[in-house]
């Protein structure tokens, strides 16, 4: 008996020690999505850290490179990774292999200008071109010495974009400095500039370097209270006032196709944290979404965070997704080409897979990086997620639906409820293949489960009309009576009256 | 058995039907039909308690009933208690301000004469709102024209008739009855101010003596 009690606690105790042990390990981060009514609800996680990077962990030709200092851009060339190191004034080139291995290959702290070095000072941005009429061409945005370098491939200086001047309506005085920030190159040269206090949109530069003017400014807001109060106001009053002035960009990356992703800090009613500029600076993001890509549709206060999500930092995916960094939570939100909301990951904190201070984001396929510029000379890092066996499926099944090919779809979309029952965009994937087959019934459920206004009325309309065409002797039965009951009546009523007259 | 019986035969009973059906006959004719249902005494509050009970019911049936692509609400945060306090709340709030306002303009009509009135001119609503209900379910997302502009029809019928409603039962001249209704608007709004003013000062005298009283318990604790 003793033995037995004795066996019971021990199995008592491994029962007790093992789920904390299981679940301990595996609770690493929290994903999430929002469904149909705009509640957050959890979701597997579709983006896992497969990489945690600090600079006291990285060694150049056997010295330790030192903790990064507030680093402010990555961007991703081939295989190749550009980091700025701001605080630093340097640029670390890592190598990165299939394996998730990596390696430093190259530390710049300058440039070479006819045989002569220039150092850089606090640069914030990055730009390797991957066009073809400038393969592998660097822009650097050096931004305490007010210049953008044009480099080749062997940090050769071949050109130094100045302070634009006077050169069209050019915002900056002559005496004011210009700080650029964050840039990026399209397929023609033309070099986009976001510079520190320009808010008429981003910079826009010729091949040669020479200012043409500004590009995709966000609209000013102006709200009726404003108007009143502009009225009523003195001359002093209204000088004395914050002056009504678009929003600045804060970030921009070109995708693939040649459009320009920028980002603004900021949410109001007629003004988009995200756009999508193309050559003509109009914005054509596709905002089809059950809500708009705005970041937390839910947000509470707490912790020192409170209103909406800050983005900071975008970049589009290979098959166009994109996904967008907010400051304010340190979290990522991924969106599909329509605007639809596929996943949110990250979190404020210093573990890794959550930030301090989001500064950068930019993609190698689809793996993605993130950089924390840290707080102070603390906590500066680079992570690096890979795709789990979920988001993969996701982004299968996302390119056929986005095809057309709701067919191939299909099986994809059961996989993923498999995996998640709460991602909304299968149930619509499987109605709408299931619409296409003539089963409306069923797609008429799976559309309500959506609240899918539209498409639910598509089902419907066929579904009425087959139903109208199986029963259509109701609606003969129902007129016939209709036409010949009164006159029947009638007939009988005039009958008997004439009965009883008689 | 008798008893019902005369129930229903009672003068009373009849009366009550009668003046139910009367309602049909102000939502067509509400000039002629709201002056006798107060002055001809031809509506009675009985019937404007049936008719009020049942745009409640009708209100809780449409917003629940009603096909998804027409009313879509989340279910889980729906509340009977408060489609009641919606539709009750701004009836007796007119009723109230609107009385106040009118006696002082030589208006002929008392509150329960005001209160029988919106519920007269409620059954158009009553009417609409039920067969969109159903209607809901038998159109697909284009034809919800259709149903918006029913809805639009019942709302306008609603505001004509209560403005009917407020000139022939205070006996008042057109644009007296759309004035003091306008006006009564704004007595709604400074009632509601009052009731709030007068919650949140109540509740701040409670939480001041509230206070007061701990501070002093815990000085006496304390020795």
């Amino acid at each position: 008996m003793k033995k037995f009690i004795c066996y019971a606690l021990v199995a008592i105790l491994f029962v007790a020690i093992l789920p904390t042990s299981v679940f301990g390990a595996a609770a690493r981060s929290y994903t999430y999505s929002y469904n149909e009514w705009g509640a957050p609800i959890p979701s597997p996680d579709a983006y896992r850290v497969s990489a945690y990077i600090l600079g006291q962990h990285l060694y150049f030709n056997g010295e330790n490179i030192g903790a990064f200092h507030s680093p402010q851009d990555i961007h991703v060339h081939g295989n190749l990774l550009y980091l700025v190191d701001s605080g630093n004034h340097r640029i670390i080139i890592m190598e990165f292999f299939e394996d998730t291995t990596f390696e430093v290959i190259d530390i710049r702290t300058y440039a070479l200008r006819n045989g002569e070095q220039t150092t850089f000072s606090n640069p914030h941005g990055i730009y390797i071109s991957p066009w073809e009429a400038n393969y592998g061409q660097i822009w650097l945005a050096d931004t305490e010495n007010h210049r953008v370098l044009h480099l080749d491939e062997n940090w050769h200086v071949l050109n130094e974009v100045l302070h634009p001047g006077i050169y069209g309506i050019s915002q900056l005085s002559p005496e004011s400095d210009f700080f650029p920030t964050k840039l990026a190159v399209d397929f023609s040269g033309r070099l986009f500039v976001q510079a520190r206090a320009v808010n008429r949109g981003f910079m826009e530069f010729d091949r040669y370097g020479v200012f043409a003017g500004y590009m995709g400014a966000p609209p000013v807001e102006i709200t009726p209270w404003d108007q009143l109060w502009r009225f009523i106001a003195t001359q002093e009053q209204r000088e004395r006032r914050l002056l009504n002035v678009p929003v600045e960009y804060n970030n921009l990356s070109i995708d693939h196709e040649g459009f320009i992703f920028g980002t603004i800090s900021q949410v109001t009613d007629n003004l988009q944290p995200v756009v999508r500029l193309n050559m003509m600076g109009d914005d054509v993001l596709i905002r089809n979404g059950w809500a708009y890509p705005v970041g937390d549709l839910w947000y509470g206060q707490g912790a020192d965070r409170s209103g909406p999500s800050e983005f900071v930092a975008v970049t589009a995916l290979p098959n166009n997704n994109y996904v967008v960094f907010d400051r304010n939570r340190g979290r990522l939100f991924a969106y599909d080409t329509q605007g639809n909301l596929l996943y949110v990951w990250g979190g404020p904190g210093n573990r890794e897979g959550f930030f301090t201070m989001p500064a950068a984001l930019d993609n190698m396929g689809f793996t993605l990086f993130a950089l924390d510029a840290g707080i102070g000379a603390n906590f500066a890092n680079l992570t690096r997620f890979d795709l789990t066996e979920y988001g993969a499926l996701v982004n299968d099944a996302l390119e056929k639906y986005h095809q057309g090919l709701y067919q191939e779809s299909y099986y994809l979309w059961h996989d993923v409820l498999r995996i998640n029952g709460n991602f909304g965009m299968a149930y619509t994937g499987i109605a709408r293949n299931l619409l296409r087959l003539g089963y409306y019934r069923e797609a008429m459920e799976l559309f309500r489960y959506q609240n899918d206004e539209i498409n639910f009325g598509r089902a419907f309309g066929f579904y009425r009309r087959i139903w109208m065409e199986d029963n259509f002797w109701i609606f003969v039965v129902v007129i016939a009576t209709l036409a010949i009951v009164p006159a029947v009546v009638k007939k009988i009523l005039k009958v008997r009256r004439e009965i009883r007259e008689s | 058995m008798t008893i019902v019986k005369k129930t229903f035969q009672s003068e009373g009973f009849r009366h009550y039907i009668d003046s139910l059906k009367f309602s049909l006959y102000t939502c067509r004719r509400p000039l002629d039909g709201f002056w006798d249902l107060v002055h001809e005494k031809r509506g009675s509050l009985a019937a404007a308690h049936t008719i009020v009970i049942l745009f409640i019911l009708n209100q809780i049936v449409y917003l629940t009933q009603s096909n998804f692509i027409w009313i879509n609400i989340p279910l889980e945060s729906f509340s009977s208690v408060f489609v009641l306090i919606n539709i009750l709340g701004p009836m007796l709030l007119f009723s109230v301000a609107n009385w106040c306002l009118t006696t002082l303009f030589d208006g002929k009509g008392r509150i329960s004469d005001i209160y029988m009135g919106w519920a007269y001119a409620l059954v158009p609503q009553l009417i609409i709102r039920f067969a969109l209900t159903w209607l809901s379910h038998i159109v697909t997302w284009d034809e919800i024209m259709i149903l918006v502009m029913l809805w639009r029809i019942s709302d306008i019928w609603f505001y004509l008739l209560i403005i009917c409603a407020m000139k022939q039962i205070h006996d008042y001249s057109m644009g007296k009855a759309l004035l003091t209704t306008i006006l009564s608007l704004a007595a709604m709004g400074i009632m509601v101010f009052i009731f709030l003013m007068f919650f949140a000062v109540v509740s701040d005298g409670i939480a001041y003596f509230y206070t007061l009283g701990q501070e002093a318990l815990f000085r006496i604790r304390r020795g």
